[in-house]
């Protein structure tokens, strides 16, 4: 067995142990990469040279007996949405394409005083629109486990990554399933966290009241391990929350007793593939098994999560993506075809207005313009009480669906997408049938609960299935703990895709 | 509500954005299918609901007044597609 | 007063900035007039992932302003974003306040010192918090080159205070300004100047032109860019009579015409019509997600509300029924500045005058502080030195108009009074003595009796002039008096 196929929490241990170097295993990986990436594409750069050498400095800490960080020599892939100081941060554009932070994001602080290693920089959905990872400006992301199928987005390449083992650990994001979604769809463990929960500094924002940074990895306790890293108060986000952070890494082996488990009815609606129906209802019964009572949960509002999300989601983002307009950093429209233009359909708006136009229509994607026609279109006079405003209700409706069931359950459990990874390409000509991929997934972003991804099983076609737990704010530990439950139970974790 | 390419050529305008014939259609005819779909939500009675505009009942996160060291002017304008020394430079807003 | 044919509405927009250190999400420094782009972070540039956090010292200077102002203030207060493209605002957005505003319904009152106008009630329909955009510096050959944008006061703290258009001419608009500007003054809020931008105004101007079938409103016009009390009103008069001119050529009243803005040219003298940003009037403003709401309890208002201190109209009412000095003394005394009643204060008390000390403070120390162009905080003499003076004019041993060049020896010298007095060899005259020395003069000088008598008092200077050869102590009012009266007798 490779130590590439070992869990964190076990390569952590060698690490400790000194039976392994961080740059062995740091060059472990850069193979790995070097091996698999060329089919997979999860990541968008990969940074061998400082990864060798963040390794080495771990190594020499550790050997002159410094006090290291909770991941002290462990490698990580990190989302290209995290600012990063001085180290290209693109968020899957072109507009970003030489754009270099001036600044770290309090998460990449965060890791950087753990003593992690950071390998790379992995591939999304521009701006983390998308839910295929097929979006992005670069290149896209084949899932592991099929190439010729989507992973998931928009963290594609971080779920990727970990499947195909090329990071024991990787960061994502997650605004309506981005994280949970690609987990599912590519077998790994993916969290998202309470909103609020993790800092935002420095996370390049979609819709702001609903991102959320979360760990993603092969194991739950590896999922433990870096979450407690991540989380934490930070005065620079304002909605961060000052609440303490439990000690998830040694918490996490304990079983939780009388575990109140909550299954939604209209999860298992028409349109869930019977596969994942089964295989989800199966992964039921083993927490039945394991001592858990399973209570039928009343959550009217569910199916109207895609709609309200499609509101809040686009009108957020079209004003935080309004900084993308070329005049102070970021892609700009040549001047010279500006003029040109101009000159060509007579249009009087000018030099600078035009080239806002020809920046954002250059510099962005589709998906990106289409999210900020539909926000600016229902945030604008006369549209913002029948659209903006009525999400906003719905959205406390939903919440209270949440609030209601979880004075009844401990944890909600169901599906996270309703059916396994699509093929590339199948879901591009039609906006509306990819954002129906979240339709189990966006509830929790818009009140605010965590919600953990899990492999609950594979397909006959051999396409990992995903297992949903959610739980009321600021409860991530017994969702982590639920989560190890079954993974204690079960090995579907385990598989690997026979990639190369 | 029934959008029109008009509407979506208007808001266009205000998201500054611009399309040309195709995209002008093909951006019609998903904001339409979009619009239709979200407008599932006047099904609901919301009369007494409370908007929510954020996703937890946070309050008062508030700085006290003490200078931080920010960027310096180098790096300020380091991203800047067009700066000289002091400034960053941005085409005339007017036009001759 | 008013002659037009018509009325004026006004209601005001004023942005003040507020004395903080550092901006109101970011803590970048808010000093002013350092080189361009160097009080800068990735918040206030607007940088990806950058997120805003409030300034608490901005919200608590606006809270003690609100109230202030007589405002109220709600409990609950939020951030909005107001969307629009502009490259002094990195963000394309501006953070402020739209439905919740931290404070609304208040008011300030204004009087007129020379009579222009009937005291008057400017209502204020609310004051909130907002961040400032940077500063485009535009080629003088408009369109030719580049704009060049500086980001150093982006994101500022503004207190936005607005009016309801319950002025009614220029002159009302200026005064509004002026007894703001003091009140801002009193309460220590901001800097409050208007050179440097730290008080802006905007006015919305249209007419109310009577005619048969009632009244005939004027579309509304927003001026901008007035940065000085004189603008203002220069600014608002000058768009009345265009606005009349224009009806009296179009006809187009209110409710035909969009709301159009204008920008007062200083230079010009005019307004110019600013080029119509239609499709940006569309600002799209919803709850900023980033910022979340402010709470506030009574007792955090109460605290607040203690710290505001006497202001201005409050303190001229005390200045004339306490202590009985004139309206107009009392609003020269006020309209300089806190600085300025205390040393008032402290004057009348050491004094035991409040008259005499209110006639010092409000001529002769004005005088020179203006001369000197210096404020009171810089003012050589203390209350206390001047005190000793002002005893000396009451006891009759100094006379008013050698009381001031006993002034100025102290500010020179440093003296007491006394000291002075002594050394310049001023004494009071005996009275017996005055009368003899004037008999001599009458009975030395036939021609000037002569004058006199034919009806011309005035001769009688030249005997005042002799009386001071022969001493120089002598009162020359009290020698014109005394000559006049022997004079007559005759
Ligand atoms: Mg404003
Ligand atoms: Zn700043």
């Amino acid at each position: 067995m490779s130590i590439i196929n070992k869990t964190a929490t076990e390569q952590l241990a060698l690490l400790q142990s000194r039976e392994i170097t961080s740059v062995a295993l740091t060059q472990a990986y850069l193979d790995r990469i070097n091996q698999v990436d060329p089919a997979v594409g999860a990541f968008l750069r990969v940074e061998s040279d400082t990864a060798l050498t963040q390794a080495a400095e771990v190594d020499r800490k550790r050997e002159a007996g410094e006090s290291l960080g909770k991941l002290a020599g462990l490698p990580i892939a990190i989302k290209d949405i995290l600012c990063t100081q001085n180290t290209p941060t693109t968020c899957g554009s072109k507009m970003l394409e030489n754009f270099v932070p001036p600044y770290n994001a309090t998460v990449v602080e965060k890791l950087f005083s753990a003593d992690a290693v950071i390998l790379g920089r992995t591939n999304m959905d521009e701006f983390a629109m998308g839910s295929s990872t097929e979006n992005s400006a670069y290149h896209p992301t084949q899932n592991p486990w099929d190439t010729s199928r989507i992973p998931g987005g928009s963290s594609g390449g971080a779920a990727a990554c970990i499947a195909a083992d090329m990071a024991p650990l990787s960061i994502g994001t997650d605004t309506g399933g981005s994280i949970r979604q690609p987990a599912a769809l590519c077998g790994c463990v993916g969290l998202k966290p309470t909103y609020g929960r993790v800092s935002r500094y420095g996370l390049i924002a979609f819709a702001s009241s609903l991102d959320q940074i979360g760990p993603l990895a092969r194991t739950v306790e590896d999922t433990a391990l870096l979450m407690e890293v991540l989380a934490g108060h930070d005065s620079l986000d304002s909605t961060s929350v000052d609440t303490p952070v439990p000690p998830y890494s040694e918490t996490v082996h304990q079983p939780l007793q009388n575990l109140r488990l909550g299954v939604v009815e209209q999860h298992f609606g028409k349109g869930i593939d019977p596969e994942i129906e089964g295989a989800v209802k199966q992964a039921i019964a083993t927490y039945q098994s394991l001592g858990a009572t399973i209570k039928n949960l009343e959550m009217p509002h569910a199916d109207y999560g895609i709609a309200t999300y499609y509101i809040i989601a686009p009108c957020e983002a079209s004003s935080n993506l309004a900084r993308y307009d070329g005049a102070h950093y970021g892609y700009r429209a040549d001047q010279a075809e500006v003029a040109a233009e101009l000159a060509e359909d007579g249009s009087d708006e000018g030099p600078l207005v035009r080239m806002y136009r020809k920046t954002r229509s250059e510099g962005f994607g589709s998906e990106v313009q289409r999210r900020i026609m539909l926000g600016t279109y229902a945030l604008s006079e006369g549209y913002y009480d029948a659209f903006y405003l009525k999400a906003l209700k719905v959205r406390r409706l939903i919440r209270q669906d949440y609030d209601n069931a979880f004075e009844q359950v401990d944890l909600i459990i169901g599906p996270v997408t309703a059916n396994p990874a699509f093929v590339k390409g199948e879901k591009t000509s039609d906006p509306m049938t990819m954002y129906l991929e979240d339709l189990y997934t966006v509830t929790a972003n818009l009140a605010g609960v965590a919600g953990i991804s899990l492999p609950c099983g594979l397909t006959k076609n051999g396409l990992p299935i995903g297992l949903q737990l959610q739980a009321a704010a600021f409860q991530e530990e017994k969702l982590l703990r639920a989560a190890q439950m079954f993974q204690h139970a079960t090995d579907f974790h385990l598989r690997r895709p026979e990639l190369l | 509500m029934s959008l029109t390419r008009q509407d979506v050529e208007k808001v266009a305008l205000l998201a500054k954005l611009k399309f040309d014939d195709d995209q002008l259609d093909r951006m019609t005819d998903h904001m339409i299918q979009i619009v239709e779909y979200v407008e599932k939500l006047s099904e609901l009675n919301t009369q007494d609901v409370e908007p929510m505009a954020h996703a937890l009942d946070i309050y008062n996160a508030l700085a006290e007044d003490e200078p931080r060291p920010g960027l310096t002017r180098e790096a300020a304008l380091g991203n800047a597609p067009k700066s000289d020394e002091e400034y960053f430079r941005v085409p005339a807003v007017l036009g001759e | 007063m008013n002659e037009t044919p018509y009325e004026i509405v006004i209601g005001l927009e004023v942005h003040v900035q507020l004395k903080t250190n550092t901006k109101l999400f970011c803590r970048c420094s808010t000093k002013f007039g350092n080189p361009p782009n160097t009080q800068t972070c990735p918040v206030c540039l607007g940088l990806p992932g950058a997120l805003p956090v409030m300034n608490k010292k901005a919200y608590f200077l606006g809270m003690k302003t609100a109230l202030a102002l007589n405002c109220s203030i709600p409990k609950f207060t939020k951030w909005d974003r107001k969307n629009y493209f502009y490259p002094d605002l990195p963000k394309g957005y501006q953070t402020s306040q739209f439905d919740l505003p931290m404070s609304e319904e208040g008011y300030l009152d204004i009087k007129s010192t020379n009579d222009e106008f009937e005291p008057r009630r400017v209502r204020i329909i609310r004051a909130h918090l907002e961040e400032d955009a940077g500063k485009s510096i535009h080629d003088e050959a408009a369109g030719k080159g580049d704009s060049r944008i500086d980001l150093n006061r982006t994101g500022t703290p503004l207190l936005e205070i607005v009016s309801y258009p319950d002025m009614r001419n220029a002159a009302e608009a200026k005064t509004y300004m002026q007894e703001l500007r003091l009140l801002l003054t009193y309460l220590d809020v901001s800097d409050c100047n208007m050179q440097e931008g730290s008080l802006r105004c905007d006015a919305n101007v249209n007419l109310h032109i009577p005619a048969d079938n009632g009244v005939i409103a004027t579309p509304i016009v927003e001026i901008k860019n007035m940065n000085s009390f004189r603008s203002v009103e220069r600014g608002i008069a000058y768009e009345a009579k265009r606005q009349y001119n224009v009806w009296q050529e179009t006809g187009k009243v209110l409710g035909e015409l969009p709301k159009q803005t204008r920008g007062w040219d200083d230079s010009a003298q005019v307004t110019r019509a600013q080029r119509e940003k239609e499709e940006s009037a569309d600002y799209r403003y919803f709850p900023c997600p980033d910022l979340v709401p402010v709470i506030v309890t009574d007792q955090q208002i109460e605290e607040v509300g203690r710290d505001i201190g006497e202001l201005p109209a409050a303190l001229r009412e005390r200045l004339e029924t306490e202590f009985g000095l004139t309206t107009y003394t009392s609003d020269v005394i006020v309209n300089q500045g806190r600085g300025l009643v205390d040393y008032f204060l402290e004057l009348a008390e050491a004094s035991g005058d409040n008259k005499l000390a209110g006639n010092w403070v409000q001529g002769e120390v004005l005088r020179i502080l203006n001369e000197q162009e210096i404020s009171i905080d810089t003012f050589k003499l203390s209350a206390a030195q001047l005190a000793e003076m002002l005893k000396l004019i009451q006891s009759g041993d100094l006379d008013s108009s050698k009381a001031k060049d006993v002034l100025a020896v102290m500010l020179d010298s440093g003296k007491s009074a006394a000291e002075i007095v002594k050394e310049l060899g001023i004494e009071k005259v005996d009275e017996g003595d005055l009368e003899d020395l004037c008999k001599m003069l009458v009975e030395r000088n036939p021609r000037v009796v002569d004058d006199v008598r034919g009806g011309n008092e005035k001769a009688v200077g030249a005997l005042i002039g002799q009386a001071k050869k022969e001493n120089p102590n002598v009162n020359p009012g009290q020698v014109r008096q005394i000559c006049l009266n022997i004079i007559n007798d005759i």
